[in-house]
């Protein structure tokens, strides 16, 4: 009998993505993506709409199936059929673009109910962590608020806290800061920004261009769901080689997300 | 403090109130006579108001077809109470994935084709004189057990169909918030999706509700005593036709509060749409 092979063994290279192919009947989403993510490090996802950077997140948390390649979490290829979903998925958190609360809770109970049910918590220790996280992201004051009490901004930082409660071992986040209002998008990108500062390994798709720079230790540009061009911020995002990411941020400039 | 001319708008606003009540109030009244002047000076209403209205009928039917509605209202509370039970049980088989529960998706909507399909009378008829005939040991064949159990399997159908609708409506990112956690289908389903869902179809679920509180009154086909057989009963022993009027003004009396609460419910869940 084959041995069953150890699960996530290598903790260092936390993702690793090898030929990612992603089709929607016709259209080609992902068109062989190479892609890694070290501990520690923050990797962001560039590109225009229809680029294909969310889809590969909703890949890599396995929320929908790649049709070709390897998606490696911590050494596991992860895309393999013969897999559960569950055990990679408890090891990442995603934030979404549309903060996707659990409306008939409120913000402690969206932030508590995975580490109850699915981490095994008790009530008590759960609670604790998430008050402990919503102090993080300063809502405090409401634990016990239902999410349409809540402005965009804040909703995006329950669901921060949310992610963050199952203490992943990866966060993504979906453009988090694309539904909110110009005024909320600073509130966000804060907490985000504490965070990339201290230990998590991030990977990110973002429109925020300025932001990107400031807490990236890797920019990777997408186009039509290639790897177009990738390396240190500064690199990508000011002296880019490829002309397709040059219109791409001209584009940016122009519309002001530049900073 | 307010403005003259905020004083002035308020002012002419409530006269506006003030003549719009009048207005019902004297249509209301005009159209209630004359419907009422048109029936009483039918040629027949003599013998109409002495073979359906006549008080004294009406008040000596009245202990009899109340203990039927009695009968109407355990069986209303049981027949529900197991409705929503299998109706949600149902609703949740037709959401399973995987091969491997083929069948029971096969099995569930299978079920709802059927017990949708056929006509309630046939299938009391069916299960209430078809199941004793049987002769098994240890079924009941009291008739208001298997009316019961009847109605059970008929409404499931709608009411399942009912939840479905309300699990479908709640939106699929829900589902990928839930299972983004870590959570397993059914986790996500009993913590995540079905309070939302049953949250939205409350009010479609009140509805088949009422529909219930009359449809009870068919197993009296079977011969249970409910409120219409007592009145059956009541009007062949006075050759007088009040005591279904009574019987009927029961049911209405019995769907009025849970109509009202239809109505509550639904505003509840437009105002909690609209984000209040």
């Amino acid at each position: 009998m084959r041995k069953k092979p150890e699960l996530f063994p290598n903790s260092e290279k936390v993702l690793e993505l090898r030929g990612v192919h992603k089709r929607y009947g016709e259209a080609t989403v992902l068109d062989g993506i190479d892609l890694r993510v070290d501990e520690g490090q923050v990797v962001t996802l560039i590109g225009a709409s229809g680029s294909g950077k969310s889809t590969l997140l909703r890949c890599v948390n396995l929320l929908e199936t790649v049709d070709d390649g390897e998606i490696l979490l911590e050494g596991t290829d992860i895309a393999d059929p013969r897999l559960k979903p569950g055990p990679a998925q408890q090891r990442m958190a995603i934030v979404f673009q549309s903060f996707n609360l659990f409306p008939h809770m409120t913000a402690l109970q969206n932030v508590t109910l995975a580490p109850r049910v699915v981490h095994g918590l008790s009530a008590k220790e759960a609670t604790e962590r998430a008050h402990e996280l919503l102090h993080r992201v300063g809502l405090d004051a409401f634990a016990g608020a239902y999410p349409d009490r809540l402005s965009g901004g804040q909703q995006q930082r329950v669901a921060i806290a949310r992610a963050l409660a199952v203490q992943p071992r990866l966060l993504l986040l979906d453009e988090i800061t694309s539904a909110l209002d110009p005024e909320l998008v600073g509130e966000v990108l804060a907490i985000v920004r504490e965070l990339a500062r201290g230990s998590s390994t991030i990977l990110m798709a973002t429109h925020e261009m300025g932001f990107a720079r400031q807490v990236s230790d890797h920019v990777v540009f997408l186009d039509g769901g290639r790897v177009c061009e990738d390396g240190p911020p500064e690199r990508v995002l000011h002296d880019p080689t490829e002309d397709r990411t040059r219109q791409f941020l001209a584009r940016v400039i122009a519309a002001g997300r530049l900073s | 403090m307010t403005s003259a001319l905020a004083r002035e708008r308020l002012a002419y606003r409530r006269s506006r109130a003030r003549r719009s009540t009048a207005v019902a109030v004297v249509s209301t009244v005009v159209f209630a006579v004359a419907v009422g002047y048109g029936i009483t000076h039918t040629p027949g209403w003599p013998r109409v108001q002495e073979t359906f209205f006549s008080p004294a009928v009406a008040w000596q039917s009245l202990p009899s077809v109340l203990e039927g509605l009695w009968l109407n209202i355990r069986v209303l509370v049981v027949a529900e109470i197991g409705i929503l039970v299998l109706g949600l049980a149902i609703a949740s088989l037709r959401t399973l994935r995987g091969p491997v529960f083929f069948p029971l998706r096969a099995l569930a909507t299978g079920y709802v084709d059927l017990f949708r399909g056929v006509p309630l009378l046939i299938a009391l008829y069916l299960i209430g004189f078809g199941v004793p005939a049987l002769r098994l040991q240890g079924v009941p064949t009291d008739v208001a057990v298997l009316g019961t159990a009847t109605l059970i399997l008929i409404y499931s159908a709608y009411v399942a169909e009912v939840f479905r609708a309300g699990i479908e409506s709640v939106h699929p990112s829900q589902r990928a918030a839930a299972r983004s956690l870590g959570l397993s289908h059914r986790q996500s389903m009993r913590l995540v999706i079905l309070p939302q869902a049953v949250r939205r179809v409350l009010p479609p679920l009140l509805n088949d509700f009422v529909a219930l509180q009359k449809d009870v009154g068919l197993i009296s086909v079977l011969g249970a005593v409910d409120a219409i057989r007592a009145a059956q009963i009541e009007a062949a022993r006075t050759f007088n036709f009040t005591p279904y009027v009574v019987a009927g003004l029961l049911f209405v009396l019995l769907a009025i509060p849970t109509g009202r609460i239809a109505d509550a419910a639904a505003a509840r869940a437009t105002r909690r749409q609209e984000g209040a």
